[in-house]
């Protein structure tokens, strides 16, 4: 009985960044507890659709299997999760994989998140500790800060919530979610706090906050839970104050 | 490359502020203070109504007598009222809706603010003309029967029945999101409260909004 139990996936495929999107089928044998990233080495395993063709394997990325890496994340059935953590007995079959289409595909489910590091470094995303002589320690963190602190760490750049948000398209400047969080991240930490005015002068950039039109889809989506919507209602503050402030004293 | 040392000028570089920022800010600031004051202002007034055709020309007649009426009608709501617009419409067209995949509650409200936002200014275009414009060409006088000879038209009164809730709807859920905007909400606990008094607001004003267009008829 259980050896005729079939899993259908369905695949929206690109062959090379520039070529045409296709949907390819395909029917795997199912084990028990499966997720998705075992039912995509299934068809790696074995690469024939449905139509009983041998079909180039379908290509995806994946590092961690424990939903810390951030590299597996694709729209599952609509929405935009982690392959690793998303586990097939909870789908409505045929599964439907489909690469965040926010970001250049480079290869069926591959993407290429580069806009996220490079809005990292845009916002400094870094504490500036290296000097020419010894800095010494620097303050002491409250335990409160560092466990608010400690959910923004989590983040592993997946681009759920750019993929998510309404306002992260090709026609719209907005850096997005993730690397305003982590501009809160930065501005919170006491050393980081040294090069606070430069984060948010990305934040009241073009690129900024004035994006954000508040739908919340990012903390809806995010697989860490991080509060990205308290963050941005908080750089909302921020940059509110810095923008008066820097322009009275001009 | 990026300087990574601690000695960094602590006032950085380009202190100009970005037009996109500061338009924004604008947009919210706009359709709250001017727009949203005056929206509540009108609706008090239309209220009048309900007490009778008497009464409402009264109100009416009072307001015609504030001195340098023209001015305040184009600085204090046609001016913000256009920039609101232009840039809002601006706003809807770079967002892509996805409500059909996500459909969180915060995600419906973002997407019904950008309709109702273009079903408000249909509506105030229409209004705008018929009550405000059209009597100045053609020199009619606005009072309790001019409306009732629109409203008594059941496609005038419908259009107006979407036209109120709609814009009513607007302007409350732009309260909302106006506070996370000016930073006043920040987590989600106050966001639902926040939520929950616009929610309220929307039902207040929507009924009295829509009780005062039953009266004119």
């Amino acid at each position: 009985m259980s050896a005729e139990k079939v899993i259908r996936l369905k695949v929206k495929r690109k062959d090379k960044m520039d070529s045409e999107s296709y949907w390819e089928e395909f029917a795997i044998p199912y084990r028990p507890n499966m997720n998705v990233i075992s039912a995509l080495m299934e068809i790696q395993r074995n690469p024939v659709n449905t139509e009983g063709t041998q079909v180039r394997s379908v290509a995806w990325e994946y590092n961690c299997l424990e939903e810390v890496c951030g590299a597996c994340s694709m729209r599952i059935n609509g929405k935009v999760r982690q392959a690793c953590s998303t586990l097939v007995e909870k789908l409505k079959q045929p599964i439907q994989l489909e690469p965040m289409e926010t970001f250049p595909v480079e290869r069926d489910l591959v993407v290429d998140r580069q806009r996220m590091f490079d809005a990292l470094q845009k916002i400094k995303g870094w504490i500036p500790i290296d000097g020419t002589y010894a800095m010494g320690s620097g303050p002491l963190i409250s335990s409160g800060e560092q466990q608010e602190a400690y959910k923004f760490s989590t983040c592993m750049t997946c681009g759920c919530c750019l993929d998510a948000c309404p306002n992260v398209n090709s026609g719209s400047p907005f850096i997005g979610p993730q690397a305003l969080a982590q501009t809160k991240y930065f501005n919170m930490h006491p050393t980081g706090k040294l090069t606070k005015n430069e984060r948010l002068e990305v934040v009241i950039g073009d690129e900024g906050i004035s994006n954000c039109g508040n739908s919340q889809n990012c903390v809806e989506v995010c697989p860490k839970d991080i509060p990205l919507t308290t963050a941005l209602a908080e750089l909302n503050h921020e940059a509110n104050r810095y923008a008066l402030w820097s322009w009275l004293k001009k | 490359m990026q300087s990574n040392s601690l000695t960094v000028d602590p006032q950085p570089v380009n202190r100009n502020i970005k037009k996109r920022f500061v338009l924004s800010r604008l947009h919210s600031l706009a359709g709250i203070v001017p727009l949203g004051i005056f929206m509540v202002e009108h609706l008090l007034t239309n209220s009048t109504a309900l007490f009778g055709s008497e009464k409402y020309n009264e109100q009416i007649h009072l307001i015609q007598s504030i001195p340098f009426l023209p001015l305040l009608e184009i600085f204090l709501v046609a001016i913000p009222l256009i920039f609101h617009a232009g840039y809002g419409i601006y706003l809807s067209m770079i967002s892509k809706s996805n409500i059909q995949t996500y459909k969180y509650e915060r995600n419906r409200l973002f997407f019904f603010q950008r309709v109702t936002g273009i079903t408000t200014l249909v509506f105030i275009i229409y209004h705008v003309w018929s009550f405000r414009l059209a009597p100045v060409f053609y020199g009619t006088e606005i009072n309790f029967d001019l409306v009732n000879s629109h409203l008594e038209n059941v496609f005038i009164f419908s259009f107006y029945v979407i036209g109120v809730v709609g814009a009513v709807f607007h302007f409350t859920n732009g309260i909302r999101t106006g506070l996370i905007t000016w930073g006043v909400t920040k987590g989600p606990a106050s966001q639902r409260i926040a939520q929950k008094i616009c929610l309220l607001l929307f039902a207040v004003f929507g009924v009295l909004g829509v009780t005062s267009l039953f009266a004119f008829i």
